[in-house]
């Protein structure tokens, strides 16, 4: 990557142009199984967008692979310009709203027994959850277009504080152990959600405090961007409830809660165990390829804008996902997102099999590596001098 | 006019606009910015990462 010509840009061409659309298959997935299982009676098809995310996605990643290809620099603006690829986001957001408002009709209007609401509010969750990685995408532009985007993007997750806290909170402290939004080794993810719930909500309380009181004004006032943001929820929840009554709150509060718990769930391997260094200034080094897990599988990374190469993307993180690079310094997850997520919400599988990625990646030193404060003489007695020797890749 | 470019995103700050969503109004010169002032674009890069370019008639 070092001698990069015109003719080079010109005659590369984006092998994953036009797949990217695919992202708005997932916020489809509940209109896919609603019609399902309303042509065939077949109640099961209520959960297949789980069934998809944790199932079916896995296993294509293992079966497609991955790709590690890099557009050259030289034909990265170009890349960048091109308002395809905008589109294809933007496309994701009026599928989603009909998923959360169609299944919330659905909910209510369609008289469903219990277990098949349960399945659609879980997979109505899923796409809110997807909602804020598209939201991700967007809410790091300079343009207006993709930021208001973002916010109603943002809503049916009831996060809209994310956009506040994501770029000003977790990105300026990402794997420090200041970030509410890394997770650390021996943390296991119950622990962490919690933790990285509350820290970021009072994260972004506290910037858009600290921002608006340099404007002379109180934090109580419209143009918080948090309670702009929140206020998007309340109309939109709002307005289904004048709609369609009440009865319909709990479950637009339950798909809320699953959408932002699988946030929590990548955000929670994104970063594990990985720390930056404190310079003599005192300051952290800048966040570098290796403060982030990666992965290169194919298809979740079509499905979630290249938010799997998450190196260079807290690197430059205004570089838009068609363009985001693979680094070969960068620490690979065993898998996609996708199958990760499953193995995080087992505890005991996941650190089998990543302390031992952690422990890899700092040649064996335990000690430079982000440990969860409640487990660290824990840590250090099972990694540390104790079995210096254990690590493998 | 002082101008100090963002050496990650290309971000320029001037001092004639000064950044004032993060409450920074237009003519606030660079030097009086905290050192914890983070790029308003990308929010990676810090006070000391700016650089100083040619300034401009004002």
């Amino acid at each position: 990557m070092t001698t990069q010509t015109l003719s080079e840009a010109a005659n590369w061409k984006d092998g994953k142009r036009r797949l990217w659309m695919m992202g708005v298959l997932w916020p489809a997935l509940p209109l896919i199984s609603a019609a399902l299982a309303l042509s065939t009676g077949v109640g099961l098809f209520w959960w297949l967008t789980p069934v998809v995310i944790y199932g079916v996605l896995p296993l294509l990643d293992k079966l497609v692979g991955e790709d590690t290809n890099n557009a050259p620099e030289s034909a990265v603006a170009a890349l960048e310009n091109d308002r395809y690829y905008r589109l294809a986001t933007f496309l994701f957001i009026p599928v989603q709203y009909l998923s959360v408002i169609g299944g919330a009709w659905l909910a209510v209007r369609g008289g469903l027994p219990v277990p098949d609401i349960l399945g659609l509010a879980v997979s109505v969750g899923l796409v809110s959850g997807a909602g804020i990685n598209t939201a991700h995408e967007l809410g790091h532009k300079r343009e207006n277009l993709e930021r208001w985007l973002a916010r109603i993007t943002l809503a049916p997750a009831m996060y809209g504080h994310f956009y506040v806290e994501h770029n000003r909170g977790h990105h300026v402290r990402v794997a420090t152990p200041e970030d509410p939004a890394s997770s650390r080794l021996g943390e296991s993810f119950y622990a962490f959600w919690p933790r990285s719930v509350i820290g970021s909500l009072t994260s972004a309380w506290h910037l858009e405090k600290l921002r608006l009181e340099r404007q002379g004004k109180s934090v109580w006032n419209w143009r918080n961007d948090n309670l702009q943001s929140w206020a998007m929820t309340l109309v939109l929840f709002g307005g289904l409830a004048l709609w369609l009554g009440p009865i319909v709150l709990p479950f637009l509060i339950f798909q809320g809660f699953i959408g932002f718990s699988l946030l929590e769930v990548v955000n929670y391997l994104e970063h594990y165990g990985l720390v930056r260094q404190k310079e003599a200034s005192g300051r952290y080094e800048r966040c570098k390829p290796e403060h982030s897990w990666n992965s290169n599988h194919t298809v979740t990374n079509l499905m979630l804008y290249h938010l799997q190469r998450h190196s260079d993307h807290h690197a430059n993180p205004m570089r838009r996902y068609q363009a985001l690079r693979h680094f070969e310094q960068a620490p690979q997850l065993p898998s996609g997102y996708a199958g990760m997520i499953v193995v995080a919400m087992i505890p005991p599988l996941w650190r089998s099999l990543m302390d031992k990625r952690v422990l890899a990646h700092y040649n064996g030193d335990v000690t430079r590596a982000n440990i969860h404060p409640p487990v660290r003489e824990k840590i250090l007695a099972q990694y540390g001098a104790a079995h210096p020797q254990s690590v493998e890749a | 006019m002082e101008r100090y470019e963002c050496n990650g995103c290309s971000y320029v700050y001037e001092a004639g606009k000064g950044d004032p969503h993060n409450g920074y109004p237009a003519g606030t010169p660079f030097s009086a910015l905290p050192d914890d002032w983070c790029c308003p674009d990308c929010a990676v890069r810090e006070k000391p990462d700016f650089v100083k370019l040619e300034e401009t008639p004002a």
